[in-house]
């Protein structure tokens, strides 16, 4: 009936052919979701209203160069050809030159998608450590002031404005209180003092054991990482609370109280062992959602990742770098999706 | 049928009529059921907290030219920056003088008009996908549920970045972009109850009937996804006004001198550490609304949606 049937469902064969059946279909689903994506911003660059020979060639070119250069670009042929070539380009790792600084995009990307990277990674982390244990408390004492209080601080979590937090943030912490380093990555005296090796400054500043660079870039990084990481953390804890929740009610946690078994064994080794793959799903989500969610963050720090990279583009028409961009974000998204949902299939013997 | 010959006796008597578990007629029981609905919702603070906001919200973009102590677009260089509670101007003037509460006042009404559009778009195209998926099944539903896949696998974000970049900024288009990458989970939730009702013995019944699938589809099943819809739309709201709000602040959704409320924080954000009221002031009201949609989703969830509900 549908081509999204779980794989195994009412099938009892071996289970090495389930697992190659789903392995297929789930190749299938990535090379599917990808070849859309990459639709969806082929037919984004078509429709936009900007021609881009002109942006070339310039607008006072003569005729026959502005002919030379439609030609050059393919945009002579059928769509479908021109969407070949574009699908061919991209496969080979080349987005074009942005028009701003005539250098390949895919350069640009590899130089600022280890900042974005180094963000969402730290927010990721901040909400982990303390969306989970909140989770759990709110879930094992159900209904007390811990549940209202991390209920409330998952709401406004979901309502506010992320680049009105980060403004706010900013005024309190930086302008009023100093206590942590204002917009960039780093203070101006300690740019490009550390070799760059993984790009991000504060895997780079402790490779190099260069300690004052390491702490300037982590009073940098701290307030925005925060922010993405209570945004995750809103996600994260409600999540575990309702899995939690789930275990709590079932009657494998009566007998191990039965047993005798401390509370904490009760909680932390039985229950909270039955959620941990729902759970790395979770933070896989939640994960993609925030190298998403930076573009904004990374606007009012000025962090110069792949969100302002495409926000900057974007505002001076800059098709091709958008373009990149998009898509080298929608892949990191798909491929975030793809894990958690294998991750899900193989590691928890109920999803089988 | 005495009730009805005497509506207006008491209010006891009301009550009775619309608490009855036997209904007399169809209207009836619609009622009823409305009735019993609202005490359940009324029983919620938080949620009744919500609507009261929103409601708040309504009245204010409605007499917006009334209540606006000034007119939201004239500029005053000569008292600019004014500060809080400053003569005249309840919530101070922005950088051109302009005063910041009649601004706010008049950018209730955009907010309005940017969430009464995505609810009429997102959730009446995902509404007519899933449907005609469900219902119809084979490859129709193939395509359909795989092109919903794709969308729902996308950053909504930066793809709306990206369809705004290419249709050109302004509330329209903002709108028209996080509308397509909003429908694909309204697909996904009417398709699913496409799929439990369509094999269901009342459909087998109109289908005897000679109803065509177009008929079965508008009149029988649509009307049967309405609810779960509601509940998702409400939830999603505070989500799409963050997006718009957020395409407004980089200068691609609403263009000045609109009052759009992310807008006007972009404009604010210059002065942040002198004046902070600026950019301050139309993110707390960004942050009530789409609280109050978070509120009355979590409510309305209760009561139309009980097996879904977090607590």
């Amino acid at each position: 009936m549908t081509i999204q049937a779980e794989p195994g469902k009412g099938r009892r064969k071996s289970p090495f052919s389930t697992f190659t059946i789903s392995t297929f279909k789930t190749i299938g689903t990535i090379l599917v979701t990808m070849l859309g994506l990459l639709f969806v911003t082929f037919i984004i660059g078509r429709v936009m209203p900007i021609d881009p020979v002109i942006s070339i060639v310039g607008e006072r070119a003569s005729k026959e160069t502005y002919d030379a250069a439609y030609r050059a670009m393919g945009l002579d042929k059928p769509v479908i050809i021109q969407f070949f070539y574009y699908i061919r380009d991209i496969l080979q790792g080349d987005f074009g030159q942005s028009l701003l600084n005539a250098r390949p995009v895919a350069e640009d990307i590899k130089r600022v998608f280890p900042a974005t990277l180094e963000l969402a990674t730290l927010g990721t982390l901040i909400g982990v450590i303390i969306g989970v244990p909140l989770g759990v408390l709110a879930a094992v004492n159900r209904g007390s002031w811990i549940d209202q209080i991390a209920r409330f601080v998952a709401l406004v979590g979901y309502s506010m404005p992320i680049f009105w937090l980060g403004l706010v943030g900013l005024l309190i912490f930086y302008g009023i209180l100093g206590w942590v380093g204002g917009p960039g990555r780093v203070g101006i005296f300690y740019v490009d003092v550390v070799p760059s090796v993984s790009g991000m400054i504060l895997v780079d500043s402790l490779l190099d054991g260069n300690w004052t660079v390491f702490k300037d870039a982590m009073s940098h990084i701290i307030l925005p990482a925060s922010l993405l990481g209570y945004y995750s953390l809103a996600y994260i804890s409600r999540m575990t609370r309702s899995f939690m929740l789930e275990q709590m009610n079932s009657e494998y946690i009566t007998t191990a109280r039965v047993k005798g078994l401390s509370e904490w064994t009760v909680i932390w080794r039985h229950a909270f062992g039955n959620i941990k793959v729902q759970l790395i799903t979770v933070i896989a989500l939640s994960y993609a959602g925030l190298l998403e969610g930076s573009v904004l963050t990374e606007i009012i720090f000025a962090w110069p990742g792949i969100g302002s990279y495409i926000t900057t583009a974007l505002l001076s028409a800059d098709m091709n770098a958008v373009l990149g961009g998009t898509v080298v974000v929608g892949l990191v998204f798909v491929c975030l999706n793809v894990f958690s949902d294998l991750l899900y299939k193989f590691f928890d013997p109920r999803a089988k | 049928m005495s009730i009805f010959s005497t509506p207006h006796e008491n209010h006891s008597s009301w009550r009775r009529w619309l608490l009855t578990d036997t209904p007399t007629s169809r209207n009836h029981a619609r009622v009823a059921s409305f009735y019993q609905g609202w005490l359940s919702f009324k029983s919620n603070p938080m949620a009744m907290f919500g609507l009261l906001i929103l409601v708040f919200l309504a009245f204010v973009a409605i007499f917006a030219p009334i209540l606006a102590p000034h007119d939201p677009f004239t500029q005053d260089l000569s008292n600019r920056l004014a500060p809080l509670a400053s003569e005249g101007h309840f919530l101070g003037t922005d950088s051109l003088g302009r005063d910041i509460l009649s601004r706010l006042i008049y950018g209730a009404r955009i907010t309005l008009y940017i969430v009464l559009l995505v609810a009429l778009i997102a959730p009446v195209a995902g509404l007519f996908v899933g449907t005609v998926a469900g219902y119809t099944g084979g490859w129709v539903d193939a395509i359909l549920m795989r092109i919903t896949d794709i969308f729902l696998a996308f950053p909504r974000l930066v793809l709306a970045l990206a369809f705004v970049a290419a249709l050109g900024a302004g509330i329209e288009n903002a709108v028209i972009a996080i509308s397509l990458t909003a429908w694909p989970p309204y697909a996904r939730i009417a398709r699913a109850e496409t799929l439990t009702i369509r094999n269901s013995d009342y459909i087998s019944a109109v289908k005897l009937q000679g109803a065509g699938p177009l008929r079965i589809i508008m009149r029988h099943i649509w009307p049967l996804c309405i609810s779960s819809l509601i509940v998702r739309v409400t939830l999603d709201m505070a989500g799409i006004i963050l997006a718009a709000a957020g395409l407004g602040f980089l200068g691609l959704g609403a263009q000045p001198p609109s009052p759009e409320w992310g807008a006007m924080i972009s404009e604010g954000r210059k002065f942040i550490l002198d004046h902070w009221w600026v950019a301050t002031i139309p993110g707390l009201a960004i942050f009530m609304v789409s609280l109050a949609f978070n509120l009355l989703g979590d409510g309305l969830r209760d009561v139309l949606d009980p097996k879904d509900s977090g607590s």
